[in-house]
């Protein structure tokens, strides 16, 4: 069927307002829930590495936004590590930032592969019954294998002692790096001290199985098979926790508690 | 229903399967089958999206210019799939995260395009949806028995409930990191082939 | 410069799109029963891959992420039109592959008849969507883009070549039946796959 060219050009306009019209509608009115979802997921591993949570425990969004009460999200500025006040902590998404100029820096020479470093990062901390503070979550991303895997570090209020680590997103090899999601794995991490004498980041994921946390506690076993993303994690603890991730911030963090 | 508008339901099961005789849609088929659940939300993403894109293109048929062929029906398939990709964002967040890229690529999966080109140009719309529905059934046959045999002998899991309990989780069982990389799907495939092909004698290819 | 290289050989070899990340694996089967008709599609796949990956990039950087449209009008800048995302790169790879094939069939006839079918056939290859979306998830600069694009596509080309090879030989090897063909090709891709896992890790 020969169609002429103003047919053609019709044609083709009509399919693009019919798909833009689809698309554009189902992407809007659905982007709400789309946005309550991404909050919730957020929630579920702040709470996750915090140890409310188990980590293959199935919970509703009323349970989860019922434990995330003791939670309080605090912004701080990451270079200097002061809080900043009147942040809107909900929808600041730290991945985006990192890609706005405004918002972002470049990241000093590091081994996780993080190019760029956010101004702004969103930690969260577990207030407990006496109004004081439990635990401090922290957001943390480094090179893997495969991916970069994105995760929560929960540190004890003492901010040498770790509470709990848990990936929410990344794609490593089902198996072996993808073991960083074995509960098993996991419950080495609570106890284990980040920071020797000297308040140096000396954890390590080591080859080979590590000792019980009283005699070993600045080693975790590694995941067999999965070398390089084992690796992965220790350089981006060790970068998170040092002077250019929130180093900073738990010094400041360790100052207010001195002085009250 | 007429005798012709069954064949066309049930020739992609078996005798003309997507997956294991025309060769198509085989990228997903390895990547999303490590877990028989993401498998099979994949299976139900790509029947819906072939399905209504069989419809959707059958019903324009004779009305789309030749010189565009190709680039409408690729914005009809990509804009159905960009619905589908919303939907699991908004109702099944966890799932979504799974599936991430390989959502998009049902985009490419050359069933929909295969399809589209090779029956709803040329037939109505209800025997188009037909074939997108056993087109989607037969792939979905091969998935998700690649699925099932990858999370369980890969993993000890099906549907993330443990049936050989892992050494790392105090069991006997060693997975076989085979199965877990995609190398092992195209053996599964492969064997699968093999099976298909020995009940099916017509199917063996010859002067190969 | 050593970053570009790294990135090549990371492209090329440790994250393979055949034998890695098993896309465009309908094409790969299928045609990789010649070795001639292998190249041929590899070249057209390598040439559509290093233009699409910058191509999407730029749009991607200047249209669709939030505050891409900054540079028509500041407050434009609250628009994210990531979702249409799918649709523009399928459409720049669709367009692109259209206008290869017309500036072939004008201005060098012989490639354009050698490559036949095979070059409306790259519209669907899933390879060349999945670089533009890895582009889009690393967030690459439009020089690592080029490079990467490049990359993949060498990557691929290499892949199907080699099996090719492969298949022609096995014209003399004792196959049984009901696996000959579609069978044994899928087996020998997936040893070729195990064989390509040597590579993962390696970082320059």
């Amino acid at each position: 069927m020969r169609h002429s060219v103003t047919y053609t050009f019709l044609f083709a306009g009509a399919v693009c307002v019919i798909c833009a019209v689809l698309v554009s509608t189902s992407a809007v009115s659905l982007a709400d829930r789309q946005r309550a979802n991404a909050l919730q997921y957020k929630r579920k591993n702040v709470l996750i590495a915090a140890g409310l949570i188990g980590s293959t425990e199935k919970v509703t969004a009323e349970e989860i936004n019922k434990r995330f009460e003791n939670v309080l999200p605090v912004a701080i500025d990451l270079e200097t590590g002061e809080t900043v006040e009147d942040f809107d902590t909900a929808s600041y998404d730290q991945q985006k930032a990192k890609t706005d100029p405004e918002m972002s820096r470049e990241a000093p020479p590091n081994l996780s592969v993080i190019k760029r470093l956010p101004k702004y990062a969103v930690v969260y901390q577990l207030i407990n019954e006496q109004d004081q503070v439990e635990m401090l979550v922290l957001p943390i991303e480094g090179y893997g294998l495969w991916s970069t895997l994105y995760g929560f570090l929960a540190l004890r209020a003492d901010t040498k002692t770790i509470a709990g680590l848990t990936y929410y997103q990344h794609l490593e090899t089902p198996g072996l790096g993808g073991e960083v999601d074995n509960p098993r794995w996991k419950a080495l991490w609570p106890g284990r001290v980040a920071f020797d004498e000297a308040g140096r980041p000396v954890i390590e994921v080591i080859k080979g199985p590590a000792g019980p946390v009283d005699e070993d506690p600045h080693r975790v076993d590694g995941l067999s098979g999965a070398t390089l993303t084992s690796r992965g994690v220790t350089r981006m603890l060790r970068f998170w926790l040092g002077e250019h991730g929130f180093g900073p911030y738990l010094a400041k963090f360790r100052e207010s508690r001195g002085a009250s | 229903m007429a005798s012709p508008a069954n064949k066309t339901l049930l020739d992609p099961l078996v005798d003309n399967n997507p997956i294991t005789m025309q060769v198509l849609g085989i990228c997903s088929a390895l990547a999303v089958t490590t877990k028989l659940e993401t498998s099979a939300v994949m299976c139900v993403a790509l029947l819906f999206v072939l399905t209504l894109s069989n419809v959707s293109v059958s019903l324009i048929r004779d009305h789309i210019p030749s010189s565009i062929r190709i680039i409408v029906q690729l914005t009809i398939i990509a804009s159905l799939v960009i619905v589908a990709d919303q939907f699991l964002k908004a109702f099944l967040f966890d799932i979504s995260k799974q599936l991430s890229v390989f959502v998009g690529l049902i985009i490419t999966n050359c069933i929909i395009m295969g399809r589209a080109e090779a029956f709803a140009m040329q037939n109505g719309p209800g025997r188009s949806a037909a074939d997108g529905i056993g087109n989607g059934l037969g792939y979905s046959a091969v998935l998700l028995i690649v699925g099932a045999f990858r999370e369980l002998f890969g993993a000890g899991k099906l549907l993330g409930y443990t049936i050989l309990p892992l050494v790392t989780e105090g069991g006997w069982y060693n997975p076989n990191g085979i199965m877990v990389s995609s190398a092992g799907a195209f053996f599964l495939i492969g064997f699968l082939i093999w099976g298909l092909r020995s009940w099916k004698t017509d199917q063996i290819e010859e002067g190969v | 410069m050593e970053h570009y290289l790294s990135l090549a050989v990371k492209a090329i070899f440790v994250e393979n799109m055949a034998l890695a990340f098993f896309l465009g694996m309908c094409s790969f089967l299928a045609v990789s029963k010649k070795v001639s008709t292998a190249i041929g599609l590899g070249a057209a796949v390598v040439f559509v891959l290093t233009l699409t990956v910058p191509l999407n990039n730029l749009i991607y950087r200047y249209l669709l992420r939030e505050g891409g449209l900054s540079w028509i009008d500041p407050s434009w800048a609250q628009y994210d039109l990531s979702f249409l995302g799918f649709l523009c790169y399928i459409g720049t790879i669709a367009a692109l592959v259209q206008i290869v094939e017309m500036a072939l069939d004008r201005f060098v006839p012989a490639l354009y008849h050698a490559l036949g079918i095979f070059l409306p056939l790259i519209a669907v290859n899933c390879a060349i969507l999945g670089a533009s979306l890895f582009m889009v998830e690393r967030d690459y600069t439009l020089a690592e883009s080029v490079v990467y694009g490049f990359g993949s596509g060498m990557g691929w080309a290499l892949a199907i070549v080699a099996l090719a090879s492969i298949r022609e030989r096995m014209h003399y090897s004792n196959v049984p039946p009901a696996l000959r063909g579609l069978g044994i090709t899928f087996i020998v891709t997936g040893l070729m796959a195990i064989g390509f896992m040597a590579f993962a890790g390696v970082q320059l």
